[in-house]
């Protein structure tokens, strides 16, 4: 009977876990992995001697011989880790600097040019005409619950209407109630809310704010964009105070020339409802293809605070009314500058950024 | 919603220009999306008979083809392979002007000349097929020289494509468009043809029809249709289809959806021969029942759903047996369709409750031209006469059919049309101006409202109406349609003005002073993703809850972000990769923590009726700045942080070493920004890992510096600091400067120091640190700090002796800090 080529494995072993554990630097242990795990380590000479056994005791011999490998390998592993890491700590200590002791006074940077994102900028623009006009500016939350984003925007639960907006649901809570806005209208809201629970009525607000919908991005939508919204509530407010809000807001940030319409249509918050379109920016009026040649574009929708919004926030309505409106900072912000691809606003190609000051 | 021109005019006459319909259209809110001309172009295009085909010398794509148009043999070179001799093809021939404005004209190729076009159908936009010429012999018989408008039985058309609003049940139809038209233009409308029934026997000695739940099916009607003959549609009833979008199938099922697309009202004819006791009836589905829709899809039924309060109603129409059929007014089953030997028709005509339908049709995924009606209300009172006009329909093919006597009507729960009063002072509250009250009653008459009295008006709305709601709700709706029939343009306008002042609140006063500030310290201002993935958080809170999203467009935006950091440097990553990366980038916005990991969620109404508190994520405004510049570190980073907090005025804030800096920020090389009075932390500043910049980033390693801030503190101590800003005049009389090195314990903060030396004596102008020194020569664990320090007093100009006294107070001073003068 012939000695197994294994018989002293168990002493191979520990001389091998011994070698790992006196490795005193990852240098040292990764210049030592050949002989310990590699092609040159005892183990895999003992692999090449099992081809001599005989095929029936070959097989518990391999196995056997692979379970020895993995040991090794295992407290291979951990040592490197843990010299890796011994590594990393030297070289982040090295590159320690006490930032309390920064000698503000040393730091030499160049001089620097920055450049406001163009939605900022766009936004202050429309504040700035909005504020100009007698408005205040109020900001919302973006994660919101049913109720503000809908249902006290007389958008009930299920309600045809909710397929007007592609909703990005926030897991919290029950199923589908929580989101996040579709819309800023759900500001209008919070400030009716508050101002009744106040008794600070009126309202003359513009909301702007970020906004999400579940839209794949083309050139002309993107899933996040920006809307601006403005809500008066007052005494005796009309439509024709509508109509002549928009018009002076148009005339203000788009420019003399351009005028405004509005056509009928339909949201669940206001009633009578309508769009309302401007002169389109391309052609001043005279048909281009931007306007299918109707010299009109869409901005955005406006109508009378729907008696049943007033009434789910508490604003009584023999006393008070008033209207909303909304649009696209983005839109106006790609009109104005003629942007071909709004997917150019969330690339933050500095070549892009650099563009507006 | 396509609707075909001629079939508005069976209803009302109208302008002929067909620019000045689609504004009227337009300015009534059916809002013209697309106008199709149809046939127009094909006027010049013939029947012609493929005589001979030959191959060209030399071109293997294109054969010669001779044809005969009537008037002898045409050459023409063709690219198409799908015909044989003897086929008969569309001919456009030279001059002729194709849909889309191709004219056709002489071409010579490959040495021969073709005269004219052989067409395939798309090309002449009768269909979409472009595989080839449209062969004419597969649908109709072909006489050669024939025009192809002629031959095919195309009249010049136009087709609208009509956007109805959620609110405008009654416009979900040619009718309803024709209405709101008739009115606008005050021109009489005409009423469609419709059937009486014609059989003695009454309906109930062959069919049966009841209602179970009267609150989910507010009608059933159920009329019994013999001898029906199942075939095709005569064939201006299938164009007049087809215009509209629609597939012709047979007789039957055409009268369905032309009554649908005409009134409004769907219809669902079954096989009375599988119908088990020839009975109908419309009930709640109950839990464990299941049915295969006609899309052979197998539903459960009854089963909640995901939206906010849906309990999983579904109402079905069973047979006799109690054997479910279909999902009402959605989509009916397979076993009890028509087919081509139906002889006897079950016609169901019914009105469902539009929330039962909406939650179903939502929950099922399955939205049919049926259940859109239904859901947004379809007029109650409708159905019988929709039965009406489909006998009328179906009797153009099947003269022989017997409409059987009473047909069932079984009644539910129906909505009430409501009774509104209106008076002038409503309609000058809402709109700025009275109307004439003849422009009014001849408005709402138009639109088939009753109205008494000359204002106040009693209204009632018509049944068709059910958008309009009761009380303050109700008067706004007929509001709008006064106004929308008026017009819109035709209401003044005035610009409003009020005593309460517009303008910024604080916060925003001092946001824009931020931004203003951090652009002018060269910050490119980005806008990065909201919605990022696990893996990119993973890289800075992992094992951390997230706020997500449960319906995502992508995995990699299902979480919404709760730092800017990884937005921010991936995208200067991809500004260096294209050499770019020479740069300052930030962000303001916000960030959110899961509600059950914040310390501070934001409770807000929510709930079925806002009725409950829920947590939801805290939001925090933020900045994050990343300087990418060559040579940015965490020593610019502080120094841009200073110079922010100065510009802002905000100087109680000071930069302490951190060793507990948070993931994503360098180890050992950033600090926290600490305000000292209350220990607030506001930011941090430092330089990004080393980890996170090789996960985000593909170019070779450089230092980042970084600065993060809370803005909801900084905002705050921005206001405080504008709250008390005092300033101080400057002494007049000579200052005296000298330099104090202290030998420190790495543990004092540089700062601690400075405020120490500042108060220790009441002649100190100003103490700024200017070195740092570390070195073999000082004792371990110390450094060298020294501080320029400026002396003066608003009273004299200080003696030596007046110097060096507090000189010595404040070595004195830092010895309280263990700090030694260093010799």
């Amino acid at each position: 009977m012939t000695t197994s080529p294994l018989a002293e494995l168990s002493t191979h072993v520990s001389t091998l876990k011994s070698r790992i554990v006196q490795a005193a630097t990852l240098a040292e242990l990764l210049a030592d992995e050949p002989f310990i795990v590699g092609k040159r380590s005892i183990l895999s000479t003992l692999q090449k001697s099992l081809g001599a056994l005989a095929p029936e005791d070959r097989k518990a011999a391999g196995a056997e011989l692979q379970e020895a490998r993995r040991g090794v390998e295992e407290t291979f592993a951990l040592r490197r880790a843990e010299l890796e890491n011994a590594a990393r700590a030297i070289a982040l200590e090295a590159d320690r600097l006490d930032l309390g002791d920064v000698v503000v006074a040393h730091v030499t940077a160049p001089l620097a040019v920055g450049h406001p994102g163009i939605v900022a900028a766009t936004q202050r623009q429309l504040e700035d005409v909005f504020v100009a006009m007698g408005f205040t500016v109020s900001d919302g939350p973006e994660v919101e619950s049913d109720w503000y984003n809908f249902e006290a925007l007389n958008i009930p639960p299920a309600h045809p209407a909710r397929g007007m907006w592609d909703t990005f649901y926030v897991d919290l809570g029950e199923p589908e109630t929580v989101v996040l806005r579709t819309h800023t209208s759900p500001t209008q809201i919070h400030l009716m809310e508050e101002a009744v629970a106040a008794g600070t009525l009126p309202i003359h607000g513009v909301m702007p704010g970020r906004c999400f919908r579940r839209d794949t991005p083309d050139a002309r939508h993107l899933a996040t964009f920006h809307q601006i919204e403005g809500l008066v509530v007052d005494r005796g407010i009309t439509f024709a105070d509508l109509a002549g809000v928009i018009e002076t807001f148009t005339h203000a940030y788009f420019g003399a020339d351009i005028s405004s319409r509005l056509r009928p249509a339909f949201f669940p918050f206001t009633e009578p409802s309508a769009e309302f379109e401007i002169t389109c920016t391309i052609c001043r009026g005279e048909g281009c293809r931007t306007c299918s040649q109707t010299g009109w574009i869409e901005l955005g929708g406006c109508g009378m605070l729907d008696p049943a919004v007033l009434e789910a926030v508490g604003v009584h309505g023999d006393e008070w009314s008033g209207f909303a409106f909304g649009f696209g900072i983005d839109r106006c912000a790609q009109m104005r500058h003629q942007i071909a691809d709004m997917r150019a606003l969330i690339d933050n190609d500095v070549r892009f950024l650099r563009q507006f000051s | 919603m396509k609707v075909p021109l001629s079939w508005l005019r069976d209803y009302v006459d109208l302008p002929e220009s067909v620019a000045e319909l689609t504004a009227v259209l337009d300015d009534l809110g059916l809002v013209v999306e697309g106008v199709q001309n149809v046939g127009e172009g094909l006027e010049d295009v013939v029947v012609a008979r493929i005589d001979e085909i030959r191959a060209i010398e030399g071109a293997d794509r294109v054969r010669l083809v001779t044809v005969d148009a009537g008037n002898g043999p045409i050459e023409i070179v063709c690219g198409a392979t799908n015909f044989a001799l003897g086929n008969h093809v569309p001919l456009a021939p030279v001059g002729a002007v194709l849909p889309g404005g191709f004219e056709i004209a002489t071409r010579k190729m490959r040495g021969v000349t073709s005269n004219g076009m052989l067409c395939s159908a798309r090309e002449l936009r009768v269909n979409d097929d472009h595989d080839g010429l449209y062969l004419l012999d597969d649908v109709i018989t072909p006489v050669v020289g024939q025009p192809l408008l002629e031959a095919l039985g195309i009249t010049r058309d136009v087709v609208f494509d009509i956007s109805v609003e959620g609110n405008r049940p009654d416009a979900w139809s040619i009718r309803g468009v024709a209405r709101d038209l008739a009115t606008r233009l005050r021109r009489p409308m005409r009423e469609p043809v419709v059937a009486v029934p014609n059989a003695t026997d009454a309906s109930s000695s062959f069919a049966g029809a009841r209602i179970e739940d009267p609150d989910l099916c507010g009608r059933l009607t159920i009329s019994v249709l013999r001898n029906v003959a199942v075939r095709p549609s005569p064939p201006h009833l299938a164009r007049r289809l087809t215009l509209a979008g629609m597939r012709p199938i047979s007789n039957v099922v055409d009268a369905s959806n032309l009554v649908m697309l005409e009134l409004g009202q769907p219809t669902h004819p079954y096989d009375a021969a599988h119908v088990a006791k020839r009975t109908l009836r419309a009930r709640r589905a109950r839990a464990g029942e299941v049915l295969t829709t006609l899309d052979g899809v197998e539903r459960a039924l009854a089963q909640p759903g995901r939206g906010l309060g849906d309990t999983g109603e579904d109402c079905v129409i069973v047979d006799g047996d109690d054997v479910v059929l279909g999902l009402a007014g959605i989509m009916g089953g397979a076993f009890s369709e028509i087919s081509d030997v139906t002889t006897d028709v079950l016609l169901e005509a019914a009105f469902f409750d539009p929330m039962t339908i909406a939650r179903s049709s939502k929950r099922h995924g399955l939205r049919s031209e049926a259940s859109i009606r239904f859901e947004r209300g379809v007029d109650p009172e409708l159905a019988l006469f929709a039965v009406a006009r489909f006998v009328a329909l179906l009797g153009e093919s099947n003269p022989e059919v017997l409409w059987m006597a009473s047909p069932l009507d079984a009644i539910g729960t129906l909505p009430v049309p409501p009774t509104l009063t209106l008076r002038h002072f409503d309609l000058e509250r809402a709109l700025g101006v009275d109307l004439l009250a003849s422009d009014v009653r001849d408005i709402l008459e138009g639109l088939q409202f009753v109205v008494r009295g000359e204002g106040p008006w009693e209204i009632t709305a018509p049944s068709a109406r059910l958008d309009v709601r009761t009380g303050r709700a109700g008067r706004a709706d007929v509001i709008e349609e006064i106004a929308r029939l008026y017009g819109y343009s035709r209401l003044p306008r005035r610009t409003p003005s009020w005593p309460e002042p517009g303008g910024l609140t604080d916060r925003q006063v001092v946001r824009r002073r931020l931004r203003d500030t951090v652009v002018d310290l060269g910050v490119h201002e980005c806008w990065t993703p909201t919605l990022g993935s696990d893996d990119d958080f993973d890289l800075l809170t992992p094992g951390v809850e997230r706020v997500r999203v449960t319906n995502p467009l992508a995995s990699e935006e299902s979480v919404l972000r709760s730092s800017m950091l990884v937005g921010l440097v991936r995208a200067w990553g991809r500004n260096a990769e294209r050499g770019l990366g020479d740069v300052v980038l930030g962000e303001m916005g916000n960030v959110f923590t899961h509600p059950g990991v914040t310390v501070s969620p934001r409770f807000t109404r929510g709930g079925a009726g806002g009725l409950v508190s829920l947590a939801l994520p805290h939001e925090n405004e933020r900045l994050t700045v990343i300087l990418g510049r060559t040579g940015d570190d965490a020593r610019t980073a502080v120094a841009t942080w200073s110079a922010l907090a100065t510009r802002l005025g905000v100087h109680d804030v000071v930069v302490r070493s951190s060793d507990s800096a948070p993931r994503g920020l360098h180890p050992t090389r950033t600090g926290e920004l600490i305000e000292r009075g209350t220990n607030r932390l506001v930011g941090y500043v430092g330089e990004v890992d080393a980890t996170l910049y090789d996960a985000l980033t593909t170019v070779p390693t450089r230092r980042l510096g970084v600065l993060d801030v809370d803005l909801d503190v900084l905002f705050d101590l921005t206001l405080d600091a504008q709250l008390d800003q005092f300033v101080t005049v400057p002494s007049r009389y000579p200052v005296a400067v000298v330099d104090l090195a202290f030998v420190v314990a790495q543990r004092v903060h540089a700062i601690d120091l400075a405020e120490v030396l500042m108060a220790a004596s009441d002649v100190v102008e100003d103490v700024v640190l200017f070195d740092v020194y570390r070195g073999d020569n000082l004792p371990a664990g110390t450094r060298s700090l020294a501080y320029n320090v400026r002396f003066s007093s608003p009273e004299k100009t200080l003696s030596e002796s007046d110097v060096s006294r507090a000189r010595r107070a404040l070595i004195e001073a830092a010895r309280g800090l263990g700090a030694e003068l260093r010799s």
